[in-house]
């Protein structure tokens, strides 16, 4: 169903986007300003979305 | 009339769910017919965003007014999760459909060894935890239809003065159910899908998407001018800028994380999420899509919470913060937009409602009643299928009493709180499930009594924590205990338990049930022994996306009469499905022994319609002997590290023995072939040869005998015997030859020679017989040295060899012979073309066989090549070979037959030796 490198990638995936949505990366961004953490929380989850269908629905080609 | 006249409303709202009605009756119509609609990763998707109820539509911009962008982490968890599924669901879908489990309770309690403790626990666990959540979209329904109803007046005071038959969300909890019981209890079997219920949650993902889309985009585009305008008001308004950052989230950048792990353990522990994802699944594979399409349906239907937020807090909407997806545009004088928002709300908490009373019902009526029931002995007698009907009455009166409780919850304590706090405390208690599930999937020491243990304590420690002093905020006990402690316990705060403070509710309530939970499961796991059931269960778990699994003899070794176990399956799922169940070995006695698969499919098939734990009680009833074959499991699954490796390099090697042998085959066919030709060659030589001699032989007794011939007779005779004996000479030179270019003793003697001079040689060695046979023969010789290293006599005659086989090849009625000699890079080519039929694609590299030739005239077809030794084109292709050059086949360029082209590399420059000669186009 899913090669093991795919795999790999996605466990990549998820190790990213848990650190990109906790705290020592998200007080970087709370200092930016006011309505920068939630527009940082939007473009990080929507890339995180990108990336994971991209590597979910592209993969199937190889 | 106006869009919000009470009657215009409630007969939106029923019309509604009239639909629903419509949109699942089809989808079970469809389903019967095996043309199922739900068959679609995006359906999945859709679907599973049930998680998405009234809370998220309503209380979402109500938290982001009052805790910024901390309604973000309730999304933001289930992100995660659903990245993880491709690993996880993918592995609870296939042991729930291995083991027809159907429900997270059914789940666990075959986890653990079938315990119907463990089942009853978390179906009681869930039941007390989840009511509340049913609860919540009762308010919120209720509430929403009193703003769209009254507006201006508030929401409170609207509500003061109903009764429950005045009460809307009574009925609709009412329709709900008549809903639930048509479309969520067809099949007895729990474990087959309901596709109409399915088809009408997704249906209900998509309205309330398009609802909350259409009221943001209103509200950002209309309201105000676009984005830019509406933050630069907020900009100027000091205050609300405090709402956009972390210092609003509650317990700060800790608040953030233990929200995140809740939502994260939460969308794994809800029963209605399990019930959507794993029971409901149709194909493991929509778990692919549906792992980045649902984040995606997350992502859009939050995108516009902080707009309507922000936009409601700095507007005079008014209000509670939770109805601001009404009020605004409501407060504009709108009336369709407020009555689509109505419906979105609507169909959020619908879709909620219907999957998780559906998975609530099944828990409470296979994990709690029928335990009770066979425990008690209180089933009715009868005979076939008499428990069938019974037992569905149990699951529709459970989800009946289910819906009502709910109601109950809502009517008596629903003013206590605000949607997010009953959201997240719900939350809390499905986050308890979490642990025994995950740990369950992977870890196959964790047994039984640690599971029991862990979830019992973590169930204590939310309960004190979050539910009991909820209680206390709604002025049903005394709140001293809150600050002071239970009796002057200060430790026991339940806000602060041992002493731990300054942390939200949440995340401290998350912290202290996990320890307790985790702690007890894993701990009490480490120091006690699980059954023999318990280790198979546990190993069928951890290693269900193992590929030999079904390789594993799973039977029972007890000794089954078929006839009692065909009575008991009778007796509990009817006629029909035993039937199913004996049909792979019908015609046997029943008074033979079941064989053990045929006990595994009884078992399986009571395990869909009764939970795994009452049809492992069943069927010990008639089993005798020991139940499971487990050394043997174990065995075929005891995969340890070792292992794996030899099977990995044993596979290895049996892949290189399989190409080798392959390879070996495939070589050993060829020799057959070659000595099948060479057969064939040897038969053809030898009838070569014997023609020319037995004419030879014929004359020659003709001229002994009769000395008396007329002379031009004796002439003519002479001459064909000194023709045939050149043939014969000729035949043999040409098989010597082959013989040593084959054995490698072909002696040729290379020198620098001109191979355009040689190829005029060639073309006045054959014109004339060419000629006598009426072939048109044209040279074109583009270079006028052509210097090559080679034996001036054999490329002569490889030459003259090629000319004479295009002759024979060229066209019947005006056959023409073409050769030219060109320069190609570092070389030249010299190619003989005709005008014939041409030469196959895959016949070409056939030609230069020795034997092929033969063979191919022996064929017979139609345009059969004219006879010859064929051995010409082996011999000139060996003689090229040997002077460094190719010779192989093509298209003819210009006269559309075969062409033969011979390359050979141009000699190191050596000025003295090559002549200019000037080219002569010879007719």
């Amino acid at each position: 169903m899913m090669t093991s490198r795919r795999k790999e990638r996605l466990v990549a995936l998820i190790v990213l986007a848990t650190l990109l949505f906790t705290p020592p990366l998200l007080l970087v961004t709370e200092r930016l300003g006011p309505g920068a953490l939630t527009l940082y929380v939007f473009l990080v989850w929507a890339a995180v979305i990108g990336l994971a269908a991209w590597l979910l629905e592209g993969g199937r080609r190889e | 009339m106006s869009l919000r006249g009470e009657w215009t409303v409630l007969a939106v709202a029923f019309g509604y769910l009239a639909l629903l009605f419509l949109i699942a009756a089809w989808g079970d119509r469809r389903a019967t017919r095996g043309r199922s609609i739900i068959g679609s990763p995006t359906i999945y998707a859709l679907s599973i965003a049930v998680y998405c109820t009234a809370w998220t539509f309503y209380g979402s911009v109500g938290r982001a007014a009052e805790t910024g962008p901390s309604f973000l982490l309730i999304y933001l968890g289930p992100t995660l999760a659903m990245l993880l599924a491709p690993f996880v669901t993918r592995k609870m879908v296939r042991i729930a459909r291995a083991q027809r489990l159907t429900s997270i309770a059914d789940f666990i309690s075959a986890r653990y060894g079938k315990s119907t403790g463990l089942g009853a626990l978390v179906a009681l666990i869930a039941l007390i935890g989840i009511t509340p959540y049913i609860a919540l979209q009762l308010k919120a329904i209720t509430l929403s239809h009193a703003v769209l109803v009254d507006y201006p007046v508030t929401a409170g005071q609207a509500l003061e003065t109903t009764a429950f038959w005045a009460d809307k969300s009574f009925w609709v909890a009412l329709v709900l159910a008549v809903f639930i019981i048509l479309f969520g209890t067809r099949h007895l079997d729990a474990s087959e899908r309901h596709e109409g219920m399915v088809a009408a949650i997704a249906f209900e993902s998509l309205v309330k998407l398009a609802a909350f889309l259409a009221v943001g985009a209103f509200t950002v585009f209309v309201l105000y001018r676009g984005p830019g305008e509406l933050f630069t008001r907020v900009a100027e308004t000091p205050n609300l800028l405090g709402v956009l950052g972390l210092a609003a989230v509650p317990g700060g950048a800790l608040g953030w994380v233990g929200t995140l792990a809740l939502a994260f353990l939460a969308f794994l522990g809800l029963p209605r999420q399990f019930q959507v994802m794993v029971v409901e699944n149709v194909d493991e594979r929509h778990i692919i899509r549906a792992a980045w399409l649902f984040p995606l349906y997350l992502l859009a239907i939050n995108l516009f919470v902080l707009p309507i937020a922000l936009a409601g807090l700095l507007g005079d909407a008014g209000g509670d913060p939770d109805s601001f997806v009404l009020t605004l545009p409501l407060a504009t004088g709108a009336e369709g937009l407020p009555l689509l928002v109505f419906i979105g709300g609507l169909s959020a908490a619908t879709g909620m409602m219907i999957v998780e009373t559906i998975a609530l019902s099944t828990m409470v009526s296979n994990q709690l009643v029928m335990p009770l029931l066979l425990r008690a002995r209180l089933l009715p007698r009868g005979g076939q299928g008499a428990l069938a009907g019974w037992m569905l009455g149990v699951r529709r009166l459970a989800i009946l009493a289910i819906l009502l409780l709910g109601y109950g919850y809502h009517a008596l304590v629903g003013d206590a709180y605000s949607l997010v706090t009953i959201g997240l405390v719900s939350f809390a208690a499905a986050a308890q499930f979490t642990p025994a599930l995950l740990i369950g999937l992977y870890w196959r020491g964790a047994n039984r009594l640690g599971a029991g243990l862990g979830l019992t304590a973590g169930f204590i420690v939310w309960a004190w924590t979050l539910l009991i002093p909820g209680f206390a905020q709604s002025g049903w006990l005394d709140a001293g205990f809150l600050t002071q402690g239970p009796f002057g316990i200060a430790w026991l705060r339940p806000y602060a338990l041992f002493g731990l403070e300054g942390w939200d509710i949440y995340t401290h309530a998350l912290l202290w049930s996990l320890v307790a939970n985790v702690g007890l499961l894993v701990g009490v796991s480490l120091f006690t022994r699980p059954s023999a059931l318990e280790q198979t269960q546990a190993a069928l778990f951890t290693e269900a996306l193992h590929p030999r699994l079904d390789q594993a003899s799973l039977g029972h070794a007890g000794h089954t009469p078929r006839g009692e176990l065909r009575a008991l399956l009778d007796r509990y799922l009817g006629a029909a499905t035993t039937a199913r169940v004996f049909a792979e070995e019908p015609d046997q006695d029943d008074r033979h022994p079941a064989s053990p698969a045929l006990v595994a499919r009884g078992e399986r098939a009571l395990a869909g319609a009764l939970g795994s734990a009452s049809a492992r009680v069943l069927i010990d009833s008639v089993v005798r002997g020991e139940a499971l074959d487990l050394p043997a499991l174990l065995s075929v699954l005891d995969t340890t590290s070792e292992t794996l490796e030899m099977n990995r390099r044993l596979e290895q090697k049996s892949r290189e023995l399989e190409r080798t042998g392959e390879a070996l085959r495939e070589a050993n066919e060829r020799l057959r072939e070659l000595d099948r030709l060479k057969d064939e060659f040897v038969a053809m030589v030898s009838h070569e040869l014997r023609t020319p001699l037995t004419s030879i032989r014929a004359f020659a007794e003709i001229l002994r005998d009769h000395r008396d011939l007329p002379d031009d007779k004796r002439e003519h005779f002479l001459e064909v015997v000194v023709r045939e004996s050149q043939r014969l000479s000729r035949l043999i030179e040409e098989i010597l030859d082959l013989a040593r270019l084959e054995s490698g003793r072909l002696t040729l003697h290379p020198e620098r020679l001109d191979l355009a001079e040689l190829a005029r040689h060639g073309v006045e060695a054959v014109q004339r017989p060419l000629e006598e046979r009426g072939i048109t023969l044209e040279v074109a010789l583009e270079v006028d040295a052509a210097p090559v290293i080679g034996d001036p006599d054999r490329l002569e005659q490889v030459i003259i060899n090629l000319l004479d086989n295009a002759g024979k090849f060229a066209d019947g009625a005006a056959p023409r012979v073409r050769l030219a000699l060109t320069r190609h890079k570092r070389g030249f080519r010299l190619a003989v073309e005709d005008n014939g039929p041409g030469i196959a694609e895959a016949e070409r590299e056939r030609v230069f066989e020795k034997f092929h030739q033969i063979q191919h005239q022996d064929d017979g077809a139609p345009r059969a090549r004219p006879r010859g030794t064929g051995l010409g084109l082996p011999i000139s292709r060996g003689i090229v070979a040997h002077l460094g050059g190719r010779l192989w086949v093509e298209d003819a360029p210009t006269l559309g037959g075969a062409c033969l082209v011979m390359e050979l590399p141009a000699a190191p420059d050596d000025s003295a030796s090559s002549t200019p000669v000037p080219a002569s186009p010879a007719a």
